[in-house]
């Protein structure tokens, strides 16, 4: 069953083979997040105007990305993991919106 | 090979699997499971349905600091400035740090090499617990400067920043009485997420003590993949307070 990598699921796609991620690829996960913390840092302190928060969120969601392909193996897991991860995060998103959409509505017009 | 009929005789099943696969078979391994791969696989969806009711949990309080920054933004861009942004930044590196040795802590159960496993978990918790001993300092100074929400919570130097050597813009009373939602929100946010790191801490030793005793020696890694996967959960909740309570409002004119 491990003879080969199938990272895809094309032959058994109910279960994902188990894949051992190597050091070298936590060592450069771990690289490009300590990276992009400088980076998050130092773009505060540039005024870019209301993309301030934009790109400070943007680079806030590259790096959990990272670690939940990586540091959290769903990269390599099945695709009913993916699918429960992303239908989470799609889920809190759409909340959110809702939510906050009736929130900033209930004064429209009344400034 | 077919699990479905040898899975339910365990002696049988064990050594049809030893030999094919030249290891031995776990004695973890349910018989409620077909392979080792559906049982892993259990296991890893097991702990992101609970992660889904954190990421649910923690994006309550994510909606309340999003509406409130909206509602009351002058006096978030005030009292986000009175946090230490050289702390934040070496907190969030500290953290970083931790879930990468988590990671590796992960990699080491997985090639079956019992003591890395123990150093790694070690490395893990010595600097979760420097997370938290930082975020101490954090909090004692909010402490000293009145900051805490409630009785003794002071907003005169938001009123007058000028007397108190601040360069902000001096805020009304009204809302220099909100800046006390923002350091609400802050002591809630950083605060259950610090609680998540104490409880993963409590675990870290108790994983710690099993696996210098050998039980994921031998090919059972699940509570250690699970651990790992709490711990980077809570690594990312942080990488989201970091900026917004950190840096968003670092540039006043924004």
């Amino acid at each position: 069953m491990s003879e080969y990598h199938d990272p895809s699921n094309v032959i058994n796609p109910e279960h994902a083979d188990h894949h051992i991620i190597t050091p070298v690829t936590y060592g450069i996960v771990f690289a490009t997040l300590l990276v992009f913390t400088g980076i998050t840092v130092g773009a505060a302190y540039v005024d870019l105007g209301i993309f301030n928060p934009v790109v400070a969120l943007a680079i806030a969601s590259f790096k959990a990305v990272v670690v939940i392909l990586f540091f959290m193996h769903v990269k390599y897991q099945s695709k009913l993991i993916k699918l429960t991860v992303a239908s989470g995060f799609f889920t809190f998103l759409v909340l959110i919106t809702m939510t906050m959409s009736d929130y900033i509505s209930r004064a429209w017009g009344l400034w | 090979m077919d699990n479905a009929i040898v899975a339910t005789h365990p002696h049988t099943h064990e050594t049809a699997v030893a030999a094919e696969h030249e290891h031995i078979v776990l004695p973890q391994h349910r018989h409620h499971f077909e392979t080792k791969e559906q049982q892993r696989e259990a296991a890893t969806f097991g702990m992101w349905l609970f992660l889904l009711t954190e990421i649910m949990f923690f994006g309550g309080l994510f909606f309340a600091y999003l509406l409130y920054r909206n509602w009351y933004h002058d006096a978030f861009v005030v009292s986000s400035n009175q946090l230490s942004i050289p702390l934040g930044a070496a907190n969030t590196a500290i953290l970083i740090t931790s879930g990468f040795f988590m990671a590796l802590g992960v990699w080491a159960a997985e090639v079956q090499k019992k003591g890395l496993l123990v150093l790694f978990l070690v490395l893990t918790t010595f600097f979760g617990v420097a997370f938290l001993g930082i975020k101490a300092v954090e909090y004692h100074e909010k402490w000293e400067k009145h900051h805490i929400p409630g009785a003794h919570f002071d907003v005169s130097e938001f009123i007058n920043p000028q007397a108190y050597g601040l360069k902000e813009k001096p805020l009304a009373p009204d809302m220099a009485q909100k800046t006390q939602v923002f350091f609400f929100l802050y002591f809630a946010m950083t605060g259950m997420h610090a609680f998540h790191m104490i409880l993963g801490v409590g675990l870290l030793f108790w994983l710690t003590w099993r696996a210098n005793r050998g039980e994921f020696s031998s090919g059972y890694v699940a509570p250690i993949e699970n651990f790992g996967l709490y711990w980077h959960f809570v690594d990312i909740v942080w990488l989201f307070l970091f900026p917004l309570l950190y840096l968003i409002n670092r540039h006043p004119g924004s």
